[in-house]
Order: structure tokens, then sequence, then C-alpha cells
């Protein structure tokens, strides 16, 4: 039996020595959804988990001039039950109404889903789209690190040894933009993203023109990826279906897909495809205040 | 719908209360893991990483020398068979191939193998001694496809399998060989038949393996007494063959173990093979102390038995006049890792829905790199469901005949004559297709596309399976208040405790409330054959049925002695007893009083019937599918089946559904997913076995034709409702879209493949 110490402190710096000291043999635990899994089955046999639930820091979730700051132990309920971020982050809601069931969605922070790093993680192209910036803590000065820099391989990512994710901060919502963050699976629930798409487009006033869009991808590259040079060649577009199946067309070719049981390589350059032109039709609708109905799964 | 005139019961076709449901829904029942006596060890096996490799050296001195751990054992520690052959009710089968399934002596077979055990104060000290069992393997290429590992090339499995010929010519019989069975059926003269055709169609269809994907994990906790006796807790389909297959493998008299069955979180053919007993019991003898072994999920999808991938051949030939005239089938099932597919059902399921003249069946068991597999409710019927009815289909879509029409105008009825030789009695197929026609969901117009990537269609198929008879024995003691306690064997899957109760009570006169149902142990009552085959509602029912009759006998008796009257002048009707100038004494008022005329009254019956007469159903499914994604919603669905007689209404309908939703699974996502190494997503996260989100409500409606070998004409109805389903679906996508799949599940990547290609 893996015996193992745990702490909870109830300061951000403490959290952080902590950290440091154990000199890497050490995980946070936020809601555990994915730690508590990973101890059972072997993978992480850490001799400290830091409970960072008890840090305030950690559970921010407010909105000011810079936006809205998240802590990155808050779990998804609370996110999906706050009205602005339905109105505002709209990809961000979406995805945190998918992950897991409700007794999941309880526990598991979209932080803990960021710092797990999985290839197929919900949250992440969301964010993504969404522009959203990690705010790091550690020994040394708090860093700043963009969502789609964040996840490096695989269960790997740029937190260096002491470190910890504090806050991810969403930018403001410009004027006529909306999101949407939808995923493709197999079943109508209880599944991993075979594909996962997030988007953010921003019209003109004229409400026919993208002004700038955005689009995160997941499960299609050992890391969520934002679709860069596609999102910039939107730019100056028509918002219409035509524009939406070319830009599926081009996220095709960008994208580096593995077989596994999950999904074959071929369909998921397929599903990529039908994903980007149908997440960029709804973040476009609801750019527009258009009412878009969208069931999860279907 | 009743077909015949059904005759008035008071208590048949009611919806009591199930006796279990209080300890079900507060969580008191009492199931395998939740068994717990004092000085309880807790076991854990050790398995193979490899799909085929061969064992070289086992080391299992630091597992053993780890504190808190009191026993490890491999195969060396179970009892030599030999070559020895033994029927355990399903025809002889090879202990060898037993034994090594629950301890392998040489090679491991499939990925997940049990190759040793341990036993340690805590599961968690358990956990860490299976990894300190070192096991030094040779890997072997594995073959885990059908056809490949027919082939002459390909890597043998297991020295010693020949191949039986039954009915087919003999070639090659002394060859070491994968291809365990190789059966041949034939009817008429297929050769003429087809001649005489003016269609012909012929196919090819495969279907991956799926499991049974029953909630509750295999259990055991097994005591090796110092009398020598060995008693098993445990989750089994059957107590009595549990019995029966641990003794055989640990080679004591039957009547060494007894077997006490807990409450079972289903089974549907499942938790027939024993895995777990006998290693707990060697642990038990070892360390003597009881040992309790739980499987994890894992162990469950990769170690235990899930039903046959599978590749079918199919051909037939139809007049113009939409008159099936000539079959012919060549089935082949992946026996797993050992042999005993259910391909021999198979091949008689095939053509069983139709009066087809001129049939011909080949079948083949074969065995390949992956966990031995078992029966999977009606068991090969729905892999050939699959492949005839789609053809069915497609003959319909030929010809420009109503689906349900063609059916009725092929439908077997009584005096057909299945391909592998039995003639039906009345059954009722017909009445399913007639059923469906006549249903507000066929009568309904044709669902419409929402948009041009949402196609919608509706599909029909239906299904056969033979339903099991059996063995079932079942006593029942009269008490003083009235009531009465019946005892049985079988242990209750699908509400079976009061499906029996009820048919006690019809035939006493009293209430489902008054009679109390137990399910005892194996020395409790006497030999019961497996809940399973559709059976216990039908055999468990004519023992209880039997008992009762018993009872009704003594009782009369016992009135006359009361009255002192002649013992023929007294009879037992209508929940009482009537004598000579209008004498009447009510159950209840008999019981009271039993202990002045002659004590206790306890009754008993036994069934034996050979088999039941055959299930029929008919089922409508409308679908939507996603043209951009090869994503399929099913939007509606409606089952008609034969139930001979429905005992609990409610309980016909929950297994019509339950089995509905099973074949959707199979139908759509559910699959081993294998590499070189073994099945990569044995996890229900990776499985994808359907939840609430991806079924409608399922529509049903029952048919009664009574069953003519039953005195209340029941038939089962747990295994038939799963075989129509996926050929159904398949259909109804081909009406949505155009494209003909064969190929099972019809999952989001092979559908979209196929609507590329079209």
């Amino acid at each position: 039996m893996h015996s193992f110490e745990y702490s909870a402190p109830h300061s951000l710096s403490d959290a952080v020595s902590l950290l440091a000291q154990a000199e890497g043999n050490a995980r946070p635990l936020a809601g555990g959804t994915d730690l508590i899994d990973q101890m059972q089955t072997g993978r992480f046999r850490p001799a400290l988990v830091i409970d960072i639930k008890k840090l305030p820091e950690l559970n921010v979730l407010e909105f000011d001039g810079d936006g809205l700051h998240l802590g990155a132990a808050v779990p998804c309920y609370r996110i999906y039950g706050e009205p602005r971020i339905v109105q505002e982050y709209s990809a961000l809601a979406d995805a945190c109404h998918i992950i897991g069931g409700v007794q999941i969605q309880s526990r598991a922070s979209v932080g803990g889903n960021l710092c797990n790093s999985g290839p197929a993680a919900d949250s992440t192209p969301a964010m993504i789209a969404l522009s959203a910036i990690c705010v790091i803590a550690g020994p040394g000065e708090t860093r700043q690190v963009p969502v789609e820099e964040f996840c490096t391989a695989p269960g790997e990512n740029v937190l260096r040894r002491g470190e910890i994710l504090a806050e991810i901060l969403f930018p403001p919502r410009p004027a006529n933009s909306g999101s949407h963050y939808r995923r493709f699976i197999p079943r109508n629930e209880m599944d991993i993203a075979v594909v996962g798409v997030g988007a953010f487009v921003e019209l003109e006033d004229d409400g026919q023109t993208i002004k700038t869009a955005r689009i995160g991808l997941g499960a299609v590259a050992p890391t969520p990826l934002l679709a860069e040079d596609l999102s910039a060649s939107l730019s100056g577009k028509p918002a219409t279906d035509s524009t939406f199946v070319s830009a599926g067309e081009a996220a095709r070719q960008i994208i580096t897909p593995i077989t596994d049981m999950r999904g074959t390589a071929e369909y998921r350059k397929q599903i990529t495809g039908v994903l980007v032109q149908r997440v960029l039709a709804t973040a476009t609708a609801r750019a527009r205040g258009e009412p878009s109905e969208y069931k999860p799964g279907k | 719908m009743a077909i015949a005139d059904k005759p008035q019961y008071n208590v048949i076709g009611t919806r009591p209360i199930r006796h279990d449901g209080v300890d079900k829904v507060t969580g008191r029942a009492m199931y395998g893991a939740d068994f717990r006596m004092a000085g309880l060890l807790h076991g854990v096996i050790v398995r193979s990483p490899y799909a085929h490799a061969r064992i070289k050296r086992i080391d299992t001195a630091k597992a053993a020398a780890l504190p808190g751990v009191r026993a490890v054992v491999t195969s060396d520690d179970l009892p030599q068979h030999g070559a020895r052959q033994v029927d355990l009710g399903e025809g002889a089968v090879s202990m060898r191939h037993l034994a090594a399934n629950v301890l392998t002596d040489d090679k491991v077979l499939y990925r997940g193998h049990a190759v040793a055990a341990v036993a340690a104060d805590n599961v968690h000290i358990a956990e860490e001694a299976a990894r300190l069992v070192k096991v030094e393997y040779e890997p072997l290429p594995p073959v885990l496809d059908v056809r490949a590992a027919m082939q002459p090339d390909a890597p043998i499995l297991n020295d010693d399998v020949r191949t039986v010929f039954a009915g087919a010519p003999e070639v090659n019989a002394d060859q070491p060989t994968n291809i365990a069975k190789h059966l041949l059926f034939e009817k008429g003269n297929p050769q003429e038949g087809f001649a005489g055709a003016d269609l012909v169609f012929e196919r090819e269809f495969d279907t991956t393996m799926v499991h049974q994907g029953y909630i509750e994990p295999h259990n055991a906790t097994a005591l090796w007494n110092a009398d020598g006796k060995v008693t098993v807790w445990m989750s089994t389909q059957g107590s009595f063959t549990a019995r029966e297959q641990t003794a055989e493998l640990l080679r004591l008299p039957v009547s060494s173990v007894k077997v006490v069955p807990m409450e079972i979180g289903g089974g549907f053919g499942g938790k027939i093979s024993v895995y777990l007993p006998p290693v707990a019991a060697l642990l038990s003898r070892k360390s003597g102390r009881p040992v309790k072994v739980i499987m994890s999920r894992a162990d469950v999808f990769e170690a235990t038995g899930p039903t046959p991938g599978s590749h079918i051949r199919l051909k037939l030939g139809v007049t113009k006049d939409g008159k099936l005239n000539a079959a012919e089938a060549w089935v082949a099932f992946e026996a797993g890792a050992y042999p005993g597919s259910p391909v021999g059902m198979a091949c008689m399921c095939v053509f069983a829905c139709y009066d087809i003249p001129h049939a011909r069946v080949e079948g083949f068991d074969v065995c390949v790199n992956k966990p031995r597999t078992n029966a999977y409710r009606a068991p090969g019927s729905t892999q050939v469901a699959f492949a005839i009815e789609t053809v069915v289909d497609e003959i319909c879509t030929e010809l420009g005949v109503d689906p349900v029409e063609l059916r009725l105008r092929n439908a077997s009825r009584k005096g057909t004559q299945r391909v592998d030789g039995p003639t039906f009695a009345r059954i009722g197929m017909e009445e399913t297709v007639e059923a469906i026609k006549a249903s507000s969901h066929y009568m309904s117009l044709a669902p419409q596309s929402r948009s041009p990537d949402k196609q919608c269609g509706r599909g029909v198929a239906s299904g056969f399976w033979f339903n099991a008879g059996l063995k079932s024995s079942v006593t029942a003691t009269v008490n003083a208040d009235g009531t009465v306690s019946l005892i049985e064997g079988s242990t209750d899957i699908g509400g079976t405790r009061t499906s029996i109760a009820m048919q006690l009570a019809e035939t006493l006169g009293i209430t489902a409330e008054d009679v109390h149902p137990t399910v005892a142990d194996t020395e409790g009552i006497g030999y019961t054959d497996v809940t399973g085959g559709s059976r216990v509602t039908f055999s468990t029912g004519i023992a209880a049925v039997r008992a009762a009759e018993d009872i009704c006998s003594i009782l009369a008796d016992r009135a006359a002695a009361l009255w002192d009257v002649p013992a023929d002048q007294t009879k037992y009707e209508n929940g009482g007893v009537t004598g000579p100038d209008g004498k009447r004494i009510s159950f209840k008022e008999l019981a009271g009083k039993l202990h002045l005329v002659g004590g206790p009254v306890t009754g008993s019956g036994i069934s034996g019937e050979e088999s039941q007469s055959g299930a029929f159903g008919t089922h409508c499914v409308d679908v939507e599918v996603d043209t951009e994604t090869g994503k399929v919603q099913i939007l509606r669905y409606t089952i008609a089946q034969d139930a001979g007689t429905a005992i609990h209404p409610s309980y016909v309908e929950g297994q019509m559904q339950g089995g509905v939703v099973q074949g959707i699974g199979w139908a759509l996502n559910e699959e081993y997913w294998y590499d070189e190494q073994g099945m990569r997503n044995a996890t229900f996260l990776d499985y994808r076995m359907p939840t609430c989100y991806d079924v409608p409500m399922i529509e049903t409606i029952i048919v009664e034709v009574p069953a003519s070998n039953h005195p209340y004409g029941v038939r089962g109805v747990g295994e038939v409702p799963i075989c129509p389903p996926p050929a159904a679906i398949a259909n109804a996508i081909y009406q949505a879209t155009g494209v003909r799949m064969r190929q099972l599940p019809m999952s989001p990547p092979r559908l979209l493949a196929e609507l590329l290609k079209s």
C-alpha cells in the first residue's frame, strides 16, 4: 500500500513553500477527480499531497476591469452557475457543463483540468478560444503564460518545481462577440472527447463580417492547440456557412491526431472539420445575440 | 395483446411489489462484496500483460516474504486433470482447459489470463504482493482475427485441440488446430433451392467481441475448513453449477463443496463459469483463513466470458413473389482462448424465424488470443440475426415489398422444421409481426429529416431464441398464519422470486404477498440448473406449481380428517377445501388448524422439461443519422414479443426493454478494441455502453400465445429481445442514408467511412 502525507495549507505562500520543499515528490490536490484515480492506479505515487482547495486565492470568481479572475480550484458547478460567465464566456460554461456528471462537476476545477494537461481536456480549447492567461505563483515572481502555451506534452506543462497555477484570467468580452465549445463523443454523455473545438468570434458592427476569431482544438495533437494562422485568416471574412466550411477544411490540415480506442486519426480529421464549422456557426449566432440552442453530446 | 381466450387469473397478470424490493432499494441486500467474516483475508490475482506467451518461470519468493501475506498459489496448487473430459451440463469439456482458464500452467492465451494469486491481511498488501510476483514470459505471436486463426500457418493456441466434426466431413482430424469444432446442418436440397430462386443475395458480415456489462464484478469468498469442506459465498447465476465446477476443478466430491449464492448484480450468461472460487479456495487451504477475491472492472472485461466476434457469410434465394426458397450460411465464431463458443446455437438460430424449404449451415468454433467466450443473452443468435435480418430487408427493398408483409409471408409457424431438425410447436412469430404491423409506431408516418445532415429512417427486424427447460426444485411450507414459505434454488436476477411466488399463489388461490420466497444454498434445496436460458419463470415455475399441487392434495386430506369424512370426498379448489354437504374451509383457516390434524404441511415439486417451444420478437426502430459525423440517435423503439403468458407484466416489459438496450449498445458502440497486446478499452468510460441519454423509452407490446408445455402457458422472455436490435437499426440506417452496414458496431467512424464512400 502506498502511504503519503497530506497537508492542507491556508495560504498560497505556505502551499508554495511546501511544494518547493517536496522536491518534485508532491502533487497539489484540487477537486481530486484526476489525482485520486491516478494514485489508485499507481500512475503517481507522491510522498505529499497538498490540498489547495482551502486557499482563498484559488477560489476567487471575480469580475473587474481586467476581465474575469477565476481561481484555479473553483469547481465547474460554480462556473456554469454564474450567469455572467454563461453570458460573456459561454465556451467556458459549455465545457464545464459536460465535464463528467453532476458529482464530478461539484469537485472538478478547470485549473485542475489544465494542470492534468491531457490532450482531450474539455475546458482547455474553450479557454484558448477565450484568450485566457494562466497566473502562476511560485517561489519567485508570479508569472503569466497564455493557456495555449501551458501544456507541453501529454501530462506535462510549463509549471516548474514549486509552482502552482493560482488563477486563470479571462480578458473582458468585446462587443458583438460570442463563443462556444463542443466536443464529439459517440454517446450523448459519459465520454472523453474524440475531438473538442472551442471558438470565439467577434463581428464588425454590421454583424456580417468577422473582426477577430480564435479557435482552440482538443484531442487532435499531443497538446490542445490554438489554430493561430487559421484564426487570423478569418478576420475580414463574411460570417457565412461557406466561410465556416472552409475553416473546417483548413483545420484538418493543421492537426496531427493519433488512432486509439477513442477514434481513428482519419476519423478525427473528418470530425475536426465538421466541429469547427458547427462551433463557428454557434459562436457567430451568439455574437449576434441570436438564440442558439445546443444540446451537449448531439 | 392476448391471442387465445385467456383464462381468468387472480394473481397471474397482476403487478405486485417484488419481495426483495425493500432490501434492494434501501441497500440492505447482501451482495458478494458485502460479505464479511472473522479472519477474512483478501486475495488478488496476478494476470498476464501479454495476449500470447510462454511462461518460463514464476518467482513468488518476494511476494511470499512481504509481511501480511498469508498465501501464494500458482497452477502447481491445482490438481492435475490430464485429458479428463467432464460433462457440466453443456456437453463434455476438457478439464485441463477449465483449470488453465482459472490458473494457467505453461502458457498465457490472453491479456488478463490468471497466472498466480496471493492472499494477505488486506487488499493493499495483496496488491503490493501481486506486483512482487515475478513472471518471466517468452512472448509468442498472437492471433486475434477469427479467419486468420483458421489458416494452416496460424499460431496454435492449444496443442491438445483437434477439430471435432459434427455433421461435417472429417479433414486433418489428427492435426493440432485452432478450429475446435466444425458443424454442418442441412435441410432439403439447397442446390435445387437456389436454382429455383429468382433472386439470390450473398453478403458477408463481421461482428466484434462484446461484453455483457453487468454492473457487479465477479466475486467469491471461500473457506476451506479443517474438516475438508469448502464453502463459497459468491455472485452466480447457478449455485449448483458453481458447486460442480469448483468441486471438479479441485477434485473434491460434489458434496464437499457448498455454494451460498449472494444477491447478484446482473449476469446475462457471464456468471455461469467459475473463475474465482477455486483460486480463493486454494488460498484458503494454504492460509487456513477465509479468502475474498473481487475482480476489478478491467479484470471483468479482460478475463471473464464475453460473447464472440464473428465472421458470417449468408446467402438467400427468393422467388419473385417474395417466398424464401433457399438459404446458406457460413458462420465462424471466436471461441477465445479455449473451445466452446455458442456457434452451434448460432447455426440453429440463423434461419429459425422463416419457413425455408432448403437450407445449409456450416459453423466453426475457433480459438483466438482473447478471453474464453461465454454465454450472453441468447448466445449466438444476435450475431446471425444481424446477418439474416439485414439480407431479408435487402430483399424487401429489391422486391418493393413491405418488410412486415415479407416476414408474414415466410414466418415460421407450428410444424415448420428448423435447419437442425426439430419442428416447432405452436409459436408466436407471426403474431409478433402482426403486432408491429398494428402498432401506433409502425402506423405512424416515418420520421422526417430535420436538415440535410440529419437523415431519418425506420427499420424492422425479428429474432428467435430457443429458451431452455432444464431442472428445478421447489419446496414450500404452510405457515400457521396462512402464508407459505417458498424455497427455491434459482438465483433471482430479473424478479423471479416474485414470478415464482405468483405461480404458487395462483395455484393455491392465495395472494402473492402471502408467499415468502427464499433462494437457498446448495444444501437448502434440491438440484436446480442455472438462471439462464430464459428458463426460471418457466421451469422453476413448473416446480412451484407442482409444489403447490402437492400442498393442495395434502390439505384436502387434512380437511377430510378435520371433518371426519372419507378423503375422496374432499377437494381443493378456489383457495380452500370443499367437502360433502357444502362443507368449505379456506386455506387460511385450515392453515391455523393443521397442528390439530397431522402437523406441518410441506409440498415439493421438481421440473425437468427438455426444452420450451421457442420465443420470437419483432422490433421497429426510428433513427436519425448525422451524415457528417456518422452518429446515430435512436428516436423511437417498439418491441413486440411473445411471452406465452406474462406472469408479472412489469418484469416482462423490463426484460424486453433491457434486452433492447443491450442490443442498441451492441449495434452502435460496444466493442473490444484490440491492438496486438490485447484489449485497450477495459473501462466503462471507453467501452461505451449506452446510458439513459442514448435510449428513448422503449415501447413494449406483450404478445401472448400460450406455450403448451407450461401449466399457465409461460414462455421465457429474457433473451430474445437482444437479437433483433442491431439488424433493425442497420435497416433503419439504410432507409435514412442508403448505406448498408454489414459490420458491428455501427460506430460513428465505421458509418461515416461508408457514408463517405457512397
